[in-house]
């Protein structure tokens, strides 16, 4: 369609998606002031204060909109803006330069602006160098105010367009008008600069980082998200084969969003849930976008790492109540601390061990240092009553084990409730089923634990006997080896016997290969990273727990993982 | 006038949001504050100005506190300056 010759560059996906329109780029050259010596340095000084406030009016009206548009989080960007209209070491140190030097305001603020910029592109840290990027919104927009210009306009566009730029500023990503820009590559910039998660929270897809483009305005391009490649003056063979990638992408999508707040049903009505798993605060945002209903797994080892001493009662409360909080009412299982193993602390002497992983780790070394685990579980009983929260020990081999950690819980919540504070009563406790001694004795902790998840990836390392660090051993991590299953399956069985419910939180819940085989055992909760619940939630739409039970069943007298996928995979290809 | 050094202990270093939990606290006295890192020196009430320092992991920073609760403040500015955050 174009004789001009097709070019391809790389970036980083930072929100995915696709886009097909012209090029519209952005020339961004900066308007760089003369040094001038003025007579009159106090009226220099009086212009810079009134365009800073200018630019101060400005801003909050776009934090304002952003505000409503994309929420709090996303309006904090113009606020870090405005906190930068106050700093002392960019308004002050203008100021007294303008006076100091007799100079006009446009070439002492680009002077101090300028000098911040390349700091912060000097930085090691990548979070500060994308700072950088602040500061030169700010001193243009202030700029534009000395200078009496308006910025460059991407909110009256006429036509669609893929914006191409050496990189958007929060203020350009903002005001993005959306019916018309179908999305935007920039040549520096990665996948937490501030248009990157802009990008994220409005859905058009971008590519960040993809280095220097030779791009004219108004050529045909590709912006592949998926895979980051921007493709410039496509052949009609690509335009084809795009066309029909972004259709069935879009397709894929409408589905996803449509299963967002569905519960999680086989096509024959059977009902499981569809949890993530946690290591951080800062998950807990993709949670709740991936449509999660309840976090399964919530390791609470991030609040002991990286650190001087332990986490206070305290800290680990408020961290407790958030999480219940931001979750609202949906199940949130708590893991207690499992230190040990591969997880040092270094401010924790811990005896050399020739095994970590057969070691003191756990729920082992919580009984060595019980003041720890006493400190944990009351921060976790008063966070109780802010949600639904579940408790649960990690590395449980034998039912005394169990009775004790559970005793300490109900001597620690005896005494908080002496002391007149609340514990909720829909607290449940449970364990991990993770050494095999555990699952094999399935039936006998059932009687005792509200429920079980049971931790796949120590469970598989530990009934192969194969260190799962270890890559010369890395074949017997085999999932769906009839044996596994068959532990799965006594655990489910147990459980099930005496009405408890179990969950699974290893790597294996969120396999698309092993879902079905979950599902026909009867698994009742799956918690997997947030990224694969949409499309787990839509696989599992499509079986019928019916016949996926018989399957299940076949799959336990097996000889070998290999007949097992083979079994599946044949059953799964006949099904439709 | 006192002075005391710290050291950051944050994974992340001193970025975005501690700086701005240290600036604020900064802002609540009405003494000067410097912010001393590898020989360059700022004024505690700047976010930039700290930015600026890229604190990383491990970097020694030098408080140097002028004036009225002076002992408060580097009391707890330094607490800030040695929390984690996430």
């Amino acid at each position: 369609m174009t004789n001009e010759m097709t070019m391809q560059w790389k970036g980083i996906a930072a929100s995915p998606g696709y886009a097909i329109a012209r090029a519209l780029v952005m020339n961004k050259e900066r308007f760089v002031p003369e040094r001038l010596t003025v007579v009159n340095p106090a009226e220099e000084q009086f212009r810079f204060i009134a365009a800073v406030g200018l630019a101060a009016v400005e801003l909050d009206a776009i934090r304002q909109s952003t505000l409503e548009k994309l929420g709090a989080a996303k309006a904090e960007i113009f606020e870090g803006h405005l906190l930068l209209l106050r700093d002392p070491e960019l308004v002050d140190v203008i100021i007294e330069n303008i006076g100091a030097e007799g100079i006009n305001a446009e070439y002492a603020l680009y002077e101090v602006a300028q000098m911040f910029i390349e700091t912060f592109m000097g930085l090691d840290n990548e979070l500060l160098r994308a700072r950088a990027i602040d500061i030169r919104d700010v001193s243009d927009r202030i700029m534009n105010k000395l200078r009496g210009v308006s910025f460059t306009d991407l909110v009256t566009l006429n036509e669609e367009c893929v914006i191409i730029a050496e990189d958007l500023t929060p203020s350009d990503t903002a005001s993005l008008n959306l019916q018309m820009v179908k999305g935007f590559v920039s040549e520096i910039g990665s996948r937490t600069s501030h248009s990157a998660i802009m990008a994220r929270s409005l859905g058009i897809p971008a590519i960040v980082g993809a280095g220097a483009m030779d791009i004219h305005n108004g050529s045909y391009v590709i912006l592949d998200a998926i895979e980051g490649i921007v493709i410039v003056n496509p052949s009609d063979e690509q335009l084809a084969e795009y066309h029909e990638k972004q259709q069935q992408y879009e397709l894929k999508m409408a589905e996803y969003r449509k299963l967002k707040d569905l519960p999680t049903v086989t096509a024959d009505g059977h009902q499981v849930e569809l949890a993530a798993n946690i290591g951080n605060l800062e998950d807990i945002e993709k949670v709740l976008d991936n449509g999660a209903e309840a976090i399964g797994l919530f390791r609470t080892e991030f609040l002991y790492m990286d650190r001087n001493g332990f986490p206070s009662e305290d800290e680990q409360f408020e961290v407790y109540k958030h999480v219940l909080e931001k979750m609202n009412h949906r199940p949130v299982v708590i893991r207690t601390f499992d230190i040990g193993g591969d997880k040092e602390l270094s401010y924790m002497e811990l005896p050399r061990e020739s095994n970590p992983f057969l070691g003191l780790r756990a729920l082992r070394l919580c009984f060595r240092h019980e003041e720890l685990f006493r400190i944990q579980l009351r921060a976790l009983l008063r966070a109780s009553v802010y949600g639904s929260l579940k408790i649960m020990f990690p590395m449980i081999a034998v039912i005394e084990e169990w009775r004790k950690a559970k005793s300490i819980l109900l001597e620690e919540k005896a005494k908080l409730q002496e002391q007149g504070m609340a514990v909720s009563e829909r607290l449940e406790i449970g364990m991990m089923v993770e050494v095999p001694a555990a699952a094999l004795s399935a039936e006998i902790f059932a009687r005792e634990v509200d429920f079980f998840s049971i931790g796949t990836n120590d469970l598989i390392q530990y009934t192969m006997a194969a260190d799962r660090m270890n890559e010369s051993v890395s074949y017997l991590y085999q999932p769906c080896h009839p044996t596994i299953l068959k532990l799965v399956h006594m655990v489910v069985e147990a459980a099930k016997n005496q009405g408890k419910w179990v969950g699974m939180c290893g790597e294996m819940a969120g396999d698309s290969a092993a879902i079905p085989l979950l599902i026909g055992l009867g698994l009742h909760e799956f918690s997997m990273s947030a990224s694969s619940i949409l499309p787990s939630r839509q696989l599992i739409g499509y079986h019928h727990y019916e016949k996926l039970v018989p399957v299940a069943a076949h799959a336990l007298t097996l000889g070998s993982q290999r007949e097992v996928l083979q079994y599946v995979s044949e059953y799964i290809g006949n099904k439709g | 006038m006192v002075t005391r050094t710290f050291t950051v202990v944050n994974p992340q270093g001193f970025h975005v949001r501690p700086t701005k939990t240290f600036v604020d606290k900064a802002i609540s006295f009405p003494c000067e504050i410097k912010v001393i890192h590898k020989n360059k020196t700022m004024n505690g009430k700047s976010s930039l100005g700290i930015m600026a320092l890229g604190l990383a992991k491990h970097a020694e920073v030098t408080l140097e506190i002028n004036g009225e609760q002076e002992d408060q403040a580097i009391e707890e500015l330094g607490a800030i300056l040695t929390g984690i955050y996430e």
